[in-house]
């Protein structure tokens, strides 16, 4: 029982590791800074929740505080994120695009509208 | 497991060195302080990590500490961004 | 053997870190710099046995240090070029 355990633990830490790696290659890679947002932050807090929940595997008596560390990640991760996101759009920085679809344009309007009448 | 072990905190590295070429490159502000989330982010994966590997309960800790209070300076830097802080 | 190479790693970005830090003239990114400054540095304190001195600065300096700083810059202003052509006109 506790070698199945321990393997899958293994083989969650290497998982977590492998996309904790392409999450910063993607940071380096991608073309403008949405697409890098979307790289860096998705790709590392599925890396990072992977490895935590890994070790917790190996040592079954530390889980509870690797389950808090489990739902914080989760948790702020994305919201950085979306905090990071929302700024830089309204600051202007235009998302690099072959098809020019922007649909958050008309929200912001929307919103700017309805705040001035 | 020794093997599974170096490659990860090898690929761990080789994250860190990427994010923070991206923080020195980055052309705005919102660049850097996205490499600044992905270097505490992995900072945090490799300390519990390595309180495996010294297996030490008390280490989880310091990794608690970064999982709650990583996200607070970045949001503090996105506000100042927009302008609202 | 991985560890000491990992450790000469770690030395070389807080040091590109810090050095970035001091010669940036934006002091929005000097502070950013800071912030990585204070990470790689805890994991240091980590490395070496003292966890209670890595929660400290871990505390302190991603949270605390970035808030004032921050709330410093907002105060005054950003570009550091500007307070030195201030304080030139001023003598």
């Amino acid at each position: 029982m506790m070698e199945i355990l321990e393997y899958i633990g293994m083989a969650l830490i290497l998982i977590g590791g492998i996309f904790l790696f392409l999450g910063a290659l993607g940071l380096v890679r991608m073309p403008d800074l949405y697409t890098r947002l979307q790289a860096g932050t998705k790709a590392s807090t599925l890396g990072a929740m992977s490895t935590v929940l890994g070790v917790g595997l190996l040592h079954p008596d530390w889980i509870l505080k690797i389950l808090i560390i489990v739902i914080f990640i989760g948790v702020a991760n994305p919201l950085s994120s979306h905090a990071l996101a929302r700024a830089s759009y309204r600051k202007g920085v235009i998302p690099f695009s072959k098809n020019n679809i922007d649909k958050y344009k008309k929200a912001v309007k929307k919103q700017i509208k309805n705040l001035t009448s | 497991m020794t093997i599974i072990l170096t490659i990860v905190f090898t690929l761990m590295a080789i994250g860190l060195i990427l994010s923070m070429f991206r923080f020195v490159k980055g052309p705005r502000s919102g660049d850097r302080a996205m490499a600044l989330d992905t270097f505490s982010i992995i900072i945090t994966a490799a300390m519990v990590l390595l309180a495996h590997v010294f297996e030490r309960y008390i280490y989880v800790d310091v990794a608690l500490i970064y999982a709650v209070l990583g996200f607070v300076g970045v949001i503090v830097i996105a506000r100042y961004i927009e302008g609202a802080l | 053997m991985i560890f000491i190479i990992l450790l000469i790693i770690m030395a070389v970005l807080l040091l590109a870190a810090a050095v970035y830090s001091i010669v940036h003239r934006d002091l929005l990114f000097a502070v950013m710099g800071t912030g990585i400054v204070s990470v790689v540095l805890s994991l240091f304190f980590y490395l070496l046995q003292a966890p209670d001195v890595a929660l400290t600065e871990a505390a302190i300096g991603i949270a605390l240090t970035t808030i004032i700083f921050i709330i410093t810059i907002r105060n005054t202003t950003r570009d550091e070029d500007e307070i030195i052509d201030k304080e030139n006109e001023k003598l």
